[in-house]
């Protein structure tokens, strides 16, 4: 479903963040990323996205060389991937209803499923009675499941979530893995970067462990070991 | 389609209403800007119709001989009128009536009016008064009369029935007004450009501010894959409402504004009262105002965020 093929990421001072990674994803897999800080994770996230471009190497998703889309494309590719960051990213000027149906819209979603969606999704990660709230009165913890609500939002095909209990307590951390991994019960693949130890202990799925811009472990039933 | 203008109209609604603070400072500049653009309206009407009064009020006077014609006077009065440069109509004042006139001024000075009585006859000869189209155009208009020369002492003309030219008496005063006109036209158009473009560059930047604080916000709505146009739309929209509300700010306070200087300005300047102006033009300042509010709002955001759309 995922194949990244001997990707390369050099920047123009010469700095190395990924070399020749190559490693592919079948779909309804739980893959976690791991590796200290600088390790390249976040720009392997980056590539994927199409945020950043490869020195060398292609990225498929499915048959699509994501670095060969068009502006158009690339906007249809991301509706179908779902993306949780570290920082949350909410739009602060609009209340949790907006900001998950601001993915709808932007997806060309009607309004009739964007009134039915928004408050199941919200049920889903236990926010229901927070809808009308904006994001600066909400805790670290429900941001995230706002963001997560919003990844999933769109039914996509992956969900990627980039450090996600990077900035959360232990219980809320354990709160947004449940979630993560309901949502691959469910039938979505997820792919999450993080260095929390317990969290890829917790999970017993597989792990890709990253040093220095290479893959140096891919482990089935991974543990944390570095 | 109709859909996403909807979604567009209510978001750029939205976040103009809830960046409160933000919102309003945008306003308070751009009705600056607007400002600036109206007093730039005012200006002009009131230099253009000061410059016309003042053309008016220069003209030549051609004196005839006593015993010029009525039939002569009439064939060269038409003639002058015929002239590209002359502004009809030319004037004529009869012997009896320049009399009357001189009477008139003189009424309290007894000693002239009885020398004019000892003289028994009329003295006056007829005159015809005349009015270029443009103040540069008299001296054409004076060569065609048959006047040579810088000081006006040669003196052949085809008509015998002129007697003298007033021309090279209003000579000087009349050049250093066309020139004062010139310059001031041409200053002025100089310092309204700039001042406009100083006002929309300040906008500008204001604007670019405001949607640089937006910045994490559009990359967050091309992650979750929003078109270029879906998250450029807002800031267009809210731009075009800045521009509007300040817009009607702007006019609203041009009301007290002209209403104060009315007077003055009638006063200083020859019969233009701004606040007349204001109201008699209303509909075009309106016009000119809002759609420059709107156009440097909704351009200035739909640049702006032109930089942070790259991802």
């Amino acid at each position: 479903m995922i194949y990244f093929d001997k990707v390369s990421k050099v920047y123009p001072d010469n700095s190395i963040a990924l070399e020749e990674v190559s490693f592919s994803i079948e779909p309804k897999e739980f893959v976690s990323i791991v590796g200290h800080s600088g390790a390249g994770k976040t720009t392997l996230i980056k590539m994927f996205l199409g945020e950043e471009t490869p020195s060398d190497g292609k990225i498929f998703f499915e048959s699509l060389d994501i670095h060969k889309l068009g502006k158009k494309e690339i906007n249809n590719f991301r509706r179908k991937v779902g993306v949780v960051f570290q920082d949350f990213r909410l739009l602060p000027n609009k209340n949790i209803y907006e900001n998950i149906a601001f993915a709808m819209e932007a997806a060309g979603r009607t309004d009739e499923d964007i009134e039915a969606d928004v408050p199941h999704v919200l049920d889903l990660v236990d926010l229901g009675k927070k809808i009308w709230n904006f994001p600066g009165e909400l805790s670290g913890g429900e941001k995230q499941r706002v963001a997560i609500a919003r990844a999933i939002v769109n039914q996509p095909d992956v969900i990627i979530a980039d450090e996600p209990t990077g900035n959360l307590d232990p219980l809320n951390t354990y709160d947004i893995v449940q979630i993560l991994k309901k949502i691959n019960d469910l039938g979505t693949t997820v792919i999450l970067t993080t260095h929390n130890k317990g969290v890829i202990d917790s999970l017993a799925k597989r792990v890709l462990t990253m040093e220095n811009g290479k893959i140096i472990r891919d482990d089935k039933l991974g543990k944390y070991v570095i | 389609m109709w859909t996403t203008i909807k979604r567009i109209i209510r978001s750029g609604f939205y976040s103009f209403w809830r960046n409160g603070f933000v919102s309003l400072s945008s306003v308070l500049v751009m009705v600056v800007t607007l400002f600036v653009i109206g007093s730039t309206i005012f200006s002009g009407a009131i230099l253009k119709s000061t410059l016309v009064e003042i053309e008016k009020k220069v003209d030549i006077n051609i004196y005839l001989v006593r015993t010029a014609s009525e039939d002569d006077i009439a064939s060269f009065k038409k003639d002058l009128e015929q002239l590209p440069e002359v502004a009809p109509p030319v004037t004529y004042t009869s012997r009896d009536q320049a009399l009357t006139d001189f009477r008139a001024r003189h009424q309290n000075d007894q000693i002239t009016l009885q020398a004019l009585d000892e003289l028994g006859s009329n003295p006056f000869g007829a005159s015809l008064n005349v009015n270029a189209k443009n103040p540069s155009q008299y001296e054409g208009i004076v060569s065609y009369l048959g006047l040579k020369g810088a000081d006006c002492r040669s003196f052949e003309s085809k008509y015998p029935i002129i007697d003298k030219v007033n021309y090279c008496q209003n000579k000087n005063a009349i050049d250093s007004l066309t020139k004062i006109i010139t310059s001031a036209n041409r200053l002025g158009f100089a310092l309204t450009i700039i001042l406009i473009i100083i006002s929309i560059l300040i906008t500008f930047n204001t604007l670019r501010l405001v949607i640089y604080m937006s910045r994490d916000e559009i990359s967050v709505m091309r992650l979750v894959g929003a078109s270029t146009g879906y998250i450029r739309g807002p800031f267009f929209v809210a731009g075009a409402v800045y521009g509007f509300i300040s817009a009607i700010i702007t006019l609203i306070l041009f009301y007290p504004v002209t209403l104060w200087l009315g007077k003055t300005t009638e006063d200083f300047f020859v019969g233009l009262n701004v606040f007349s102006y204001y109201a008699s033009n209303f509909g075009q300042i309106f016009l000119i105002i809002v759609l420059s509010g709107v156009a440097i709002g909704s351009i200035s955001s739909f640049l702006a965020v032109r930089k942070y759309l790259k991802v």
